[in-house]
């Protein structure tokens, strides 16, 4: 009689559920899976090391490029690290447009991850209505940094610039009306502030939509309900953080247990899931999403009130003033040091770390006392999410997989750095 | 109808010098060309309209670019299609391989033979035509099955398997739920179930079947491996299920067979639970006379239009079933009640209840 094996099958990296570069070497039996096994390291890119041979202020960039849909809450965690280390003050102002970025940052993922997840299971429609909104928040990026992906717009000390004054507006072309364009351009008359605040007045109807289409479809409940079940005391061993551990039950979320920039001044609530499946998870991300508009929300007031200085006057560590530079010596000599040779760390070690969207996103930094580091280890969230892969889909079926490499928002820049 | 006796009659005078036999089979391929040549314009166009009407669904345009509205993109696809390059999979069986296509598209097209699109006007008249129809239409599995096998390759495999186990559970449903209409009907002839549901739209078997109604439009997704129940592609499982291995023209044949399947499934729906060529504005005063002029095919395209919708606006809703849980819907939701239902259809026909008996 022929020997009866299991069935291997390779699952990616070129598949359309692999999210980037996911290889998943799966043992199925029918349709069951047996093992899971994924295999990392194919957009391997060497951040870490490329880091430490460039003065710091350099390699914010490779910040950008780690987790590529949330962007500015890695460069958080490297320039706080830094800041530590500098043992510098940063302006009121620029802390509450982190933390306002930082949010605008969490429904950029999150909405990311909901568009992704819902095109997993099956769902086309909602890709296309999370990126409707997606895109007027990456106009906000734009808007402050001039890209619409790869920021680097915070710096050690602070921000590169103040908001604009002025929203950034749609030209006229051939392919829309004035009457379109008179539409589009309707919420864009103002700065950028009225713009973000009248996206926190509109986004929670955006919700209600997702809401409407998904949270209670019976399809949507039958594929996510009891898929992957992680229990608290499981996701704490397997160093879960973010939605993933909140979902599970853990009311652990680091701008709540150490607060850092101005979150301990905000006003939110950390949402936690009951069972730990996947569907838990979901209303976990779509309750963050609220909880950050809110705090966006509170950060507009604050900031619409009190302007001011949004860098630290350190020039050591940020550059002087442009007009400055044209008769003050000092000045131009501090903008020549920190663009050549960038500025020095004491000897010593840091770790910081941040929510971010997915969950703990922490820099270990070592200097040895030179402008560029001795070693960085990145903490990535979706790495420890990424490992519970083969233990959360045991068991599970074929589309399960799927599912559970969607709601493990796992995105391959961070995890093979 | 008229027309069409024309028709018949142009072609026996134009053709008098051949014998009879001849020319009976030369009719019956002009007859056969005139169905499929539309047929096949439709299925080109239906993707057209499912990528608009999807589009605008999800804030998006659809195709725009090749010709004016982008109506020439069916042709612009058909052309890419057909020039593309046919890849063999190594160690694929090739006779197998290129049998399949044929196998999935040769019985989506033979079943259109026995329906009827308005008083007379149909290829064949069979007297048995529903088992027809579920014959010849269950011999389309074949393909995907054999599609999925002679890839020699892993994911196509996985489809056929899902393909396989999903078709023969629907069967049993859709068959169930099409024995009730000829229960009511009386007979198995689809021109024979269609001038039973003659006399408005309350005539129609879409109210005392209405469960039956529903179930065969779900099964009929099931069937074209239509979103929800897309499995057997399962584009984000499965990548592309039994289609992987298929490039250029064997692809393009699978996609004619499915939607050709899709519009096929519409027709039936329209056929057995909502009058056929039947005017919705039968019996009732006025309105009857205003539409009177409307040809029985019209009322027939427009109702199946409609079901074909459904097919889109379904897909831009739904996420997809897992395998199981389709299973698990045809055996232990809709078998259970399609079978009750033939004995309150019976009880109802026993009563000479509502005008349908």
């Amino acid at each position: 009689m022929a020997e009866i094996r299991n069935y291997t099958l390779n699952f990616g990296p070129q598949h359309p559920a692999a999210h980037g570069v996911l290889r998943l070497i799966l043992e199925i039996d029918g349709e069951v899976i047996e093992r899971a096994d994924p295999h990392i390291g194919l957009l391997h890119r060497g951040t870490e090391k490329l880091i430490e041979s460039k003065p710091y202020n350099q390699s914010i960039g490779y910040m950008d490029r780690l987790d590529y849909v949330s962007i500015m809450c890695n460069e958080h965690a490297y320039v706080m690290a830094i800041e530590t280390m500098l043992g510098i003050k940063v302006p009121e102002r620029a802390q509450y447009i982190r933390v306002m970025f930082d949010e605008i940052t969490r429904i950029l993922n999150h909405l990311m991850w909901l568009g992704t997840h819902g095109l997993d299971v099956g769902a086309m429609s909602i890709f296309l209505y999370a990126f409707r909104e997606r895109e007027k928040l990456i106009d906000c990026y734009e808007a402050v940094s001039g890209s619409r992906m790869h920021a680097t717009y915070y710096r050690p000390g602070g921000v590169y610039r103040d908001l604009p004054d002025k929203m950034p507006q749609y030209l006229a072309s051939d392919f829309r009306t004035d009457k379109e364009l008179k539409v589009m351009n309707e919420n864009r008359q103002g700065s950028l502030l009225d713009f973000i605040a009248d996206f926190v007045k509109e986004f929670p109807k955006s919700i209600q939509q997702y809401d409407e289409l998904l949270t209670d479809n019976r399809i949507w409940k039958q594929r996510l309900v009891n898929i992957g079940i992680v229990s608290a005391s499981r996701a704490k061993q397997l160093g879960f953080t973010g939605p993933m551990l909140r979902g599970s039950g853990v009311a652990w979320d680091l701008r709540k247990n150490q607060p850092y920039a101005v979150y301990d001044q905000l006003e939110f609530d950390i949402p936690v899931g009951v069972t730990g499946d996947s569907y838990d998870r979901y209303l976990v991300h779509m309750e963050e999403m609220r909880q950050s508009n809110h705090i966006i929300k509170q950060c507009v007031n604050w900031l619409q009130k009190n302007p001011g200085t949004v860098m630290s006057d350190d020039h050591k560590v940020s550059p002087p003033k442009r007009t400055n530079m044209k008769d003050d010596m000092e000045s131009l000599i501090h903008h020549f040091k920190l663009f050549t040779e960038g500025y020095c760390l004491p000897e010593g070690e840091v770790y910081r770390a941040v929510e971010h969207p997915k969950g703990e996103f922490g820099v270990y930094l070592i200097s040895d006392g030179a402008n560029k580091p001795y070693r960085v280890k990145i903490r990535a969230p979706g790495f420890a999410h990424l490992a519970a892969m083969d233990e959360m889909v045991r068991g599970h079926m074929l589309s399960d997989v799927v599912t559970i490499i969607g709601t493990q928002d796992v995105v391959f820049g961070e995890i093979d750095r | 109808m008229e027309l069409w006796q024309a028709f018949v009659q142009i072609l026996h005078t134009l053709i008098p010098w051949l014998d009879g036999t001849v020319a009976s089979i030369l009719i019956i391929l002009i007859k056969a060309i005139a169905l499929v040549m539309p047929l096949m314009l439709v299925v080109a166009y239906f993707t057209y309209a499912e990528r608009k009407v999807i589009g605008y669904m999800q804030l998006r345009i659809g195709p725009n670019r090749v010709g004016p509205k982008g109506w020439l993109q069916p042709i612009a696809d058909a052309l890419k299609l057909m020039t593309k390059e046919i890849i063999f999979p190594t160690k694929a069986n090739i006779y197998l391989f290129l049998l399949a296509p044929v196998l999935a598209i040769a019985p989506a097209i033979a079943v259109w033979a026995v329906i009827p699109f308005d008083e007379g006007i149909y290829v064949t008249n069979l007297d048995i035509s529903l088992l027809y129809v579920l014959a010849i239409g269950s011999i389309g599995v074949y393909g995907i099955i054999l599609a999925g096998w002679a890839s020699n390759s892993k994911y196509p495999l996985l489809g056929a398997l899902r393909s396989a186990s999903l078709l023969v559970s629907y069967e049993i449903v859709i068959g169930f739920a099409l024995v009730t209409v000829v229960m009511i009907a009386g007979s198995a002839n689809l021109n024979t179930i269609v001038q039973a549901q003659q006399g408005g739209i309350v005539h129609w078997y879409f109210i005392p079947l209405f469960p039956m109604m529903i179930i065969f439009f779900i099964s009929a997704l099931v069937e074209t491996n239509r979103a929800p129940f897309d499995v057997v592609e399962g584009e984000s499982e499965i990548v592309g299920g039994t289609h992987v291995e298929y490039s250029g023209m064997t692809f393009a044949v699978f996609f004619l067979a499915e939607y050709a399947n899709m519009i096929l499934m519409a027709v039936l729906a329209v056929v057995m639970f909502f009058g056929g060529w039947h005017s919705p504005f039968e019996a009732i005063p006025y309105f009857e006379n205003v539409f009177a002029w409307v040809p029985g095919i019209i009322w027939l395209l427009a109702k199946t239009t409609f079901f074909m919708f459904l097919y889109l606006w379904v897909r831009a809703t739904f996420p997809r079933f897992r395998y199981d849980q389709i299973m698990h819907l045809s055996w232990k939701v809709f078998l259970p009640i399609t079978i009750i239902w033939i004995f309150v259809v019976a009880l109802m026909t026993r009563l000479q209840l509502g005008p349908w008996f």
